[in-house]
């Protein structure tokens, strides 16, 4: 650290600016928006913080980084030593410093935030995590082996919470294997974040970590089919059950099965997943709209919007039925949207689709709506302005709504207490009514967020850790 | 990786392939299926589970080659290898002793139907198969089925073998004859076809399960893709199906969903 600069000096540096891909340009590419901080830069906005004893950032965040120690090593241009102190709380830190609403949590804590802005911690992990992954040849960062407890453990789902348990359970000496359903790793992350949010490269290498780390993983073996749960409990000593975000939740509307409708997992996956629109040698197909209207509000709904504007449509519209302050993506997000040239068409919820004789959607039939009393979310209440209604021109329509909870392995396991919803009941520490058996991420909480799932991860980890050793 | 231990032709553009998945193999019932990939960048393909040995660890599948993609599967040659198999997938078949059963199949779906019918003889079923195509060479699994079933029926639209005709003109026999009406129809093939025999069977009341092929993407609900309208409510057919109450399918919405890419896969063939 700079230890020559006052409080006050300090104070006076500006947040730095992430550089982005011009709007224009990259609303018909793919590659990454953000492109990410010079190290100059970094070391720089490092050295707007101003150490605080509170740690408050710390508490902000779900997975517990030392924020404080690996900016300081940061702003002293130390950074294997950073690297090694962000790597150690978080095993996907180059993830999170791209997809983590970092203004609601470790930043919406900075005491820097209070009289100004905050120190952009989210851009400083995304710094140090890419450093890392750039020199990890010549880092010691892949920690020695721990002594093997002779434990085995299963992880059931390869995405964010799986990933980071099954890391922190290697990490803690005991063997792990990850069942994966689909072809690849990184479950939501891969499938459902795209690559100008979440290059695919980076999910690959902080796979690559872990597996060198020593996670083993099985692709294609999906959980409560290829094997079920009891299975796996004579198997392992202790299963780990994060198998992620489920079924979509339908529209609910006449027309939602014509052609060009899609669910926004079959959207994203495709394109994500299975390159589609996307690499000239795929194979998948995928309609490119051109007047393409998404349905919700989320993380979600903003991919698929920004993806159907990427994949040329001339008007790329979302649909949402509250106004935009009740939004639940992230601010970045909308942000980067507005300036993608989507369209936001606010205060309305979709009616109908109509289709013509071949069975194509053409029109989303909508409602105008106006903001009531609050209801149980503390969200003013949309409700429908009478009279007012009107169609939009559409050929593909995408259902960003969310998702409930895949049966798949829970129908397999009856002895797994589920709640109402039919997501797998677990304490805060991941712990279900079965011993030796934990959860976390979507399963448990319905659609949340990666980090959130991390969070999961790590706590069911530690929870695990502490079964097994009881059990010797 | 997935070895091919078998492959060959049974009619044009037909391939029955052996291939060795020990887990899918032990896990598997009658009426599941399995998602395939021939190698990175294909597209995910759903395939019926025609039959599995547990003990050789051993799947069977009857792939029609009619894409780019089924293609590259079947042009794995025994020793060579399927870069993904995943599965058992979807729903069982609801094993029931109705007493006597008719099977319809037509083309390729009769390698769908040939699992169901030989589970459905297992249990104690008397079994009637009929099965259908354009012409004696698309005519397949008839001496397979011969052996459990009670009697096989064949029709061909050119009358190269069997019947000159359709499958429900054999169906409409045994419907209107008092000592061989099936109690349960089971119905696997194209969706006009599965639409026909829904429809010949519904004035008599004769329960009637199909197996649908709506285009599917990961086979495990996630997508939503695979939906299709039964009883005026979206099922998933992976996760829900694929057999479904014939009855109650809404079989223009899936024929017209099947055609969602159809230009696309014109062209791809085309280039390909």
């Amino acid at each position: 650290m700079n230890n020559n600069l006052t409080a006050k000096e300090r104070m006076a540096i500006e947040r730095v600016r992430m550089p982005a891909q011009e709007a224009g340009a990259r609303s018909r590419n793919f590659a990454e928006v953000n492109l990410g901080l010079a190290e100059a830069e970094a070391i720089r906005e490092a050295n707007r913080c101003l150490q605080c004893k509170s740690r408050k950032c710390v508490e902000g965040c779900p997975v517990n980084v030392s924020i404080p120690e690996f900016v300081t090593a940061l702003a002293a241009g130390d950074l294997a030593t950073a690297a090694a102190i962000l790597q150690k709380d978080n095993a996907l830190p180059a993830v999170c410093g791209r997809v983590c609403p970092q203004e609601v949590q470790c930043e919406a804590h900075c005491v820097r935030g209070v009289k100004g802005e905050p120190v952009a911690i989210g851009y400083l992990e995304r710094f140090v995590a890419d450093w890392a992954m750039a020199h990890h040849g010549r880092l010691a960062t892949d920690e020695p082996a721990p002594p093997t407890t002779g434990k085995r453990v299963a992880v059931v789902g390869c995405g964010p919470a799986g990933l980071t348990a099954a890391g922190e359970l290697t990490r803690l000496g005991h063997e792990v294997i990850i069942f994966e359903a689909l072809h690849d790793t990184g479950g939501v992350l891969r499938y459902g974040i795209p690559e100008f949010r979440l290059p695919k490269r980076i999910i690959d290498s902080e796979v690559a970590r872990l597996v060198r780390s020593g996670v083993a993983i099985e692709c294609n073996v999906i959980i409560g089919k290829t094997l079920t749960l009891p299975q796996l409990r004579e198997e392992f000593d202790a299963v780990y059950i994060a198998n992620g975000a489920g079924l979509p939740v339908m529209l609910g509307i006449p027309g939602e099965n014509l052609k060009g409708v899609y669910a926004a997992n079959e959207y994203l996956t495709r394109v994500n997943l299975m390159g589609a629109g996307l690499d000239p040698t795929a194979r998948t197909p995928i309609l490119r709209g051109r007047q393409v209207a998404v349905i919700g509000g989320g993380n979600t709904a903003m991919d698929c919007v920004r993806t159907a504007r990427r994949l040329g449509a001339e008007r790329a519209m979302l649909v949402y039925r509250r106004s935009g302050a009740e939004m639940p993506a992230r601010a970045e997000e909308i942000h980067h949207a507005r300036e993608e040239g989507v369209e936001f068409i606010l205060l309305t919820s979709p009616l109908s689709i109509s289709g013509d004789k071949q069975g194509w959607a053409r029109a989303l039939r909508c409602q105008r709506m106006e903001l009531g009393a609050p209801d149980a979310s503390g969200r003013r209440r949309p409700v429908p302005v009478p009279g007012d209604v009107f169609d939009l021109e559409v050929d593909v329509v995408v259902n960003a709504l969310g998702t409930r909870a895949n049966p798949l392995l829970t129908a397999t396991a009856p002895e797994l207490a589920l709640n109402r919803w039919g997501n797998i009941e677990a304490t805060p520490t991941g712990a279900t009514s079965q011993p030796g058996v934990y959860a976390g991420g979507d399963i448990v909480r319905g659609g949340a967020t990666v980090i959130l799932a991390m969070g999961d991860g790590k706590q069911g980890a530690a929870a695990i850790h502490t079964y097994l050793q009881q059990s010797n | 990786m997935f070895e091919v231990i078998r492959n060959e032709t049974l009619a044009p553009s037909l391939h029955r392939m052996v291939i060795r998945a020990p887990r899918i193999a032990a896990a598997r019932q009658a009426g599941q299926f399995v998602i395939v990939r021939a190698a990175t960048d294909e597209e995910r393909i759903p395939l019926t589970i025609g039959d599995a040995d547990p003990q050789a660890g051993t799947i069977t599948l009857f792939i029609q080659a009619i894409g780019a993609s089924t293609r590259r599967i079947v042009a794995a040659p025994a020793g060579g290898t399927l870069r993904d198999v995943a599965g058992p997938l979807g729903m069982a078949t609801e094993m029931e002793r109705w007493g006597r059963v008719a099977c319809v199949g037509g083309g390729v779906g009769t390698a769908v139907l040939y699992p169901m019918a030989k589970a459905l003889a297992q249990i104690g079923n008397e079994v009637t198969t009929i099965i259908g195509g354009r012409s004696a060479p698309y005519i397949i699994l008839a001496d397979e089925l011969a052996v459990f079933s009670a009697a096989v029926r064949i029709t061909t639209e050119d009358g190269s073998c069997g019947r000159q005709g359709f499958v429900t003109a054999e169906l409409a026999e045994l419907v209107a004859d008092p000592a061989r009406r099936p109690e349960a129809v089971f119905a696997v093939g194209p969706v006009p076809m599965m639409r026909a025999v829904a429809e010949l069977t519904r004035p008599a009341g004769i329960k009637t399960i199909v197996s649908l092929n709506p285009i599917m993407i990961d086979g495990t609900g996630m997508c939503g893709g695979c939906r299709v309208e039964v009883g005026g409510e979206s099922k998933f057919a992976c996760v829900d199906g694929p057999e479904f109450d014939g009855h109650l399918v809404n079989y223009a919405t899936l024929a017209d969903r099947l055609t969602m890419y159809q230009e696309h896969e014109t062209c791809r063939v085309g280039l390909g």
